[in-house]
C-alpha cells in the first residue's frame, strides 16, 4: 500500500475532498466550464438515443390511452405487475438523492457536496418517471385529477383512510419539496454562471433564475438556516414516503404483503437501489466531464460502503420474512413464501438474492470497492436486483391467491416492457439535459468544504491579527456586545424599505 | 416636467454614492476586516462571498436568522389545514370502514404529516426569499467592476454610504489599511 493510501485510512486524517490543488476559481472553471463549452457530438448522440427511447414511452402511453389497460399483461389474479414494480423501482431510486442531500447534510458528511446536486436531480427525474405509472394506471388518464381532494358537484371525496391516497399526498409532497430544495441549492451557482455569462441571452435567462443573488452574508445567513430546515424536513419526509409506499402492500391482507417489517425494509431497499444508481451515473459522468478531481475515488468508495450496508440490511429483511412466515404459523403466509422461493417464479426470486444480497458482499474488499469497473458492474446488478425485488413481492404474492382455480402465471405484454423501457428514456433525457445545462456539481458547497475556506486557516499568511481576533471568548463577547448594533441595523433596514417605497 | 429636466434629475440621482466596495482573496482577511469595521462602529456594511463563510455573522455582529419562526408558523398552518380537511371530509362524505368512527384520526396521520412538511417547505422557500428581499434584479453593489468575482473567488466588503460613520476618504483609508483590493465607490 502506498503512503497516501495509508494516510487516507488513518483515523483522524481525512482524505482530501478536492484533488489536484485546486483554488476557488479552478472549481468554478471545472464545473461552469462543462455548461459553457460547446455541445459535444457524443452528448448529442446520447441525447438522440435517450429521446428515441422516450418516444417509445410516449407511443406506449398513447396506445394505452387509446385502447385501455387491456394492452398490459394484467389479469384478474395479477392485477398489479410491471406498472407498480416500475413505480416502486423509480421512487426507490429517487430516495438516494434525498439521503445524500438531506440526511448526510444533517450528519455533517462533507463528502456529499460534490455529488449532491446530481443526486438531487436524479431524485426529481426518478419521481417524474415513477409518477407515470399511477397516473396512467388510472386508465382514463384525463380523470387523474380525481386523485386529489377537489370539491365537485357530486360532493364526493377520496377515501382518506386508504394508503393509496396517502401515497398521493406523500409522492406529491416529496416531488414538491425535492424541487424546492434543489432550486434553493442551485441559486448561488446560477448566480456564478450569470456573472460569467458572455451572451446577452444567457445573462438574462440566468439573471432571472438566479433571482439577483449577490452572495450577501445577510442573505447567506437566512439561506443556510433555510437549507438546514429543508434538510431537516426532507429527512423524515423521505422515510415517510417509502413507508407509505410500503403501506400500499402492508395494509392489505394479502399473504406475502401483510408484514410489519415492510416500512424499514422498503426504506433500506430504496436507499440501496438509489445509491447503486448514483454510482452508475457518477462513474460515467465524472469520466465524461473530467470531474475526477471533484468526485474522487473516496466519494465512490463511501457510496459503495453504503451499498454494502443497505444490501446487507435488505438481505436480513429477506431472511426475517422467512423466519416470521414459519414462526407465525399462518399456513397461507407459509405457502406464499415457499411458493416464492420454489414456485414458478423461483428464477426471479434467486436473481433477486444474487444481485441484491450476494453481489454487494464483494464490497468488503477494498480492491473491489475502489475499482471503477467492478463497482459499475455491481451497481448495475443492484439496479436489476432491486427491480426484481419489487416484481417478486408484487407478482409472486398475487399469482397464487386463496382460490387455486384462479391461479395463473403472469407474462408481461409487449406494452408492459415498452412502457418500462421507455421510462428510462424519460429519465436519461432529463438527466442528459441537466448535465449539459446546469452546474452538475454544487460549486458554492464544494468551495465551502475546501481547506482554504476556513477563515481560521493559518497557512494563508495573513494571520497577523492572531489571538485577539480569532479567540472564541472574544467572539462570544463580541456577539453579546453586538446586540445593540443588531437592533440598530434592523431599524435601518426598515427605513431602507420605506425609502424604496417612497 | 420637461424631458431634459427629468433627465438631469435622474443623472443627479444616479451619481448618489451607495458605498465603498473592496475585496479580499481569502475568507480570513474578510473576517478580519469585518471585525475591524464592526469595532470601528460601522453598522451598514455587508460582505459578499462565493460561499457562506462560517463565523462571519459573529464578526459582523449580525443577529441569528428568523427563518425557524416562519417555518414554525407555516408548519402549524399545514397541520391545522390537514386536520380541518380530513375532519370536514369525514363529516361531508362519511365512509364507514371496518365499523370505525368516521373521523378516525389514526388513519389521517400520514396526511397530517405530509401537509405539515409541505407547508413548512413552502414557508421556508418563500420566507427565505422574502427575508432576503429577492428577487432583486438590480443592486448597486453589482456595479463594482470586479463584482463577478464575488460569486467566484473574491470576498467583498461593502460599506454603505448611509452608515452614520461613513466618510468617503476615512472609510477608504480604513479599507486600504485592512488590505482591501480595488476599492471603488459605487453609485446607487
Amino acid at each position: 500500500m502506498t503512503t497516501a493510501a495509508l494516510q487516507e485510512d488513518t483515523p483522524g486524517k481525512r482524505a482530501p475532498l478536492v484533488l489536484g490543488h485546486r483554488d476557488f476559481n479552478a472549481v468554478t472553471e471545472t464545473v461552469a466550464g462543462i455548461v459553457e463549452k460547446k455541445t459535444t457530438p457524443s452528448w448529442l448522440v446520447l441525447l438522440g438515443l435517450a429521446v428515441s427511447v422516450l418516444l417509445i414511452l410516449l407511443g406506449s402511453l398513447g396506445k394505452l390511452v387509446a385502447e385501455g389497460l387491456g394492452i398490459w399483461g394484467l389479469n384478474n389474479t395479477v392485477f398489479w405487475a410491471w406498472d407498480i414494480t416500475g413505480f416502486v423501482f423509480w421512487i426507490g431510486i429517487g430516495h438516494a438523492g434525498t439521503l445524500i442531500s438531506a440526511i448526510l447534510f444533517l450528519f455533517r458528511q462533507k463528502w456529499r457536496t460534490s455529488i449532491n446536486r446530481a443526486a438531487e436531480a436524479m431524485t426529481i427525474f426518478a419521481v417524474m418517471a415513477a409518477a407515470i405509472y399511477p397516473v396512467f394506471h388510472v386508465g382514463r388518464v384525463w380523470f387523474a385529477y380525481w386523485l386529489f381532494p377537489i370539491p365537485n358537484q357530486m360532493s364526493m371525496w377520496p377515501n382518506f383512510k386508504s394508503p393509496l391516497l396517502w401515497d398521493v399526498f406523500a409522492i406529491s409532497t416529496y416531488a414538491t419539496v425535492s424541487i424546492l430544495f434543489w432550486y434553493v441549492g442551485l441559486v448561488p451557482d446560477l448566480a456564478t454562471l450569470r456573472d460569467r455569462a458572455t451572451t446577452k441571452v444567457r445573462s438574462i435567462v440566468l439573471g432571472i433564475f438566479s433571482l439577483g443573488w449577490r452572495g450577501s452574508h445577510r442573505n447567506w445567513l437566512n439561506y443556510e438556516k433555510t437549507y438546514l430546515i429543508l434538510a431537516g424536513l426532507s429527512t423524515p419526509l423521505v422515510l415517510s414516503v417509502h413507508t407509505i409506499v410500503s403501506f400500499d402492500f402492508a395494509v392489505s391482507i394479502m399473504p406475502g404483503w401483510h408484514t410489519t417489517i415492510f416500512p424499514p425494509y422498503f426504506v433500506a431497499g430504496a436507499i440501496f437501489s438509489g445509491f447503486a444508481m448514483v454510482v452508475s451515473l457518477m462513474v460515467l459522468a465524472r469520466k465524461a466531464y473530467g470531474l475526477e478531481g471533484l468526485i474522487t475515488i473516496k466519494h465512490l468508495e463511501n457510496m459503495n460502503k453504503i451499498i454494502l450496508l443497505t444490501g446487507t440490511m435488505v438481505g436480513y429483511a429477506y431472511a426475517i420474512e422467512y423466519f416470521i412466515a414459519w414462526y407465525g404459523g399462518n399456513e397461507y403466509e407459509r405457502f406464499a413464501f415457499i411458493n416464492r422461493a420454489f414456485g414458478p417464479y423461483k428464477w426471479a426470486y434467486w436473481t433477486m438474492w444474487s444481485c441484491n444480497v450476494f453481489s454487494p458482499q464483494l464490497f468488503w474488499f477494498k480492491r473491489i470497492r475502489t475499482s471503477i469497473p467492478a463497482m459499475f458492474v455491481i451497481s448495475i446488478f443492484v439496479n436489476i436486483g432491486m427491480w426484481f425485488e419489487r416484481f417478486v413481492i408484487i407478482v409472486t404474492s398475487l399469482h397464487r391467491d386463496y382460490i387455486p382455480s384462479s391461479w395463473t402465471y403472469f407474462r408481461p405484454s409487449l406494452f408492459d416492457i415498452s412502457t418500462f423501457l421507455g421510462s428510462f428514456g424519460l429519465f436519461f433525457t432529463l438527466f442528459l439535459l441537466f448535465l449539459r445545462f446546469m452546474p452538475a456539481v454544487a460549486i458554492s458547497e464544494v468551495k465551502g468544504v475546501m481547506p482554504q475556506a476556513d477563515p481560521h486557516a493559518g497557512h494563508d499568511g495573513h494571520d497577523d491579527h492572531g489571538h485577539d481576533a480569532h479567540d472564541d471568548h472574544h467572539e462570544e463577547a463580541a456577539s453579546a456586545k453586538g446586540d445593540e448594533g443588531d437592533e440598530a441595523s434592523e431599524g435601518d433596514a426598515e427605513k431602507d424599505e420605506e425609502e424604496s417605497r417612497g | 416636467m420637461d424631458k431634459a429636466h427629468r433627465h438631469e434629475e435622474l443623472e443627479e440621482e444616479a451619481a448618489k454614492p451607495f458605498g465603498l466596495m473592496g475585496y479580499f482573496l481569502t475568507p480570513g482577511e474578510l473576517m478580519h476586516a469585518c471585525e475591524k469595521l464592526k469595532n470601528a462602529g460601522y453598522k451598514n456594511f455587508d460582505a459578499q462571498t462565493p460561499f457562506p463563510v462560517h463565523g462571519l455573522e459573529k464578526a459582523m455582529g449580525l443577529p441569528p436568522s428568523k427563518m425557524p419562526w416562519i417555518v414554525l408558523a407555516a408548519g402549524t398552518t399545514g397541520l391545522l389545514s390537514a386536520i380541518a380537511l380530513t375532519w370536514f371530509v369525514s363529516i361531508d362524505y362519511p365512509l364507514v370502514i371496518s365499523g370505525k368512527p368516521s373521523f378516525s384520526y389514526q388513519a389521517y396521520i400520514p396526511i397530517m404529516f405530509e401537509l405539515t412538511v409541505l407547508f413548512s417547505a413552502f414557508g421556508a422557500f418563500f420566507g427565505m426569499w422574502g427575508m432576503n428581499r429577492l428577487p432583486m434584479f438590480y443592486h448597486p453593489s453589482m456595479k463594482h467592476p470586479s463584482f463577478p468575482r464575488a460569486t467566484d473567488d473574491a470576498f467583498f466588503v461593502t460599506v454603505e454610504a448611509k452608515d452614520p460613520k461613513y466618510d468617503a476618504s476615512k472609510t477608504r483609508k480604513l479599507l486600504e489599511e485592512l488590505g482591501a483590493r480595488e476599492i471603488v465607490e459605487v453609485t446607487e
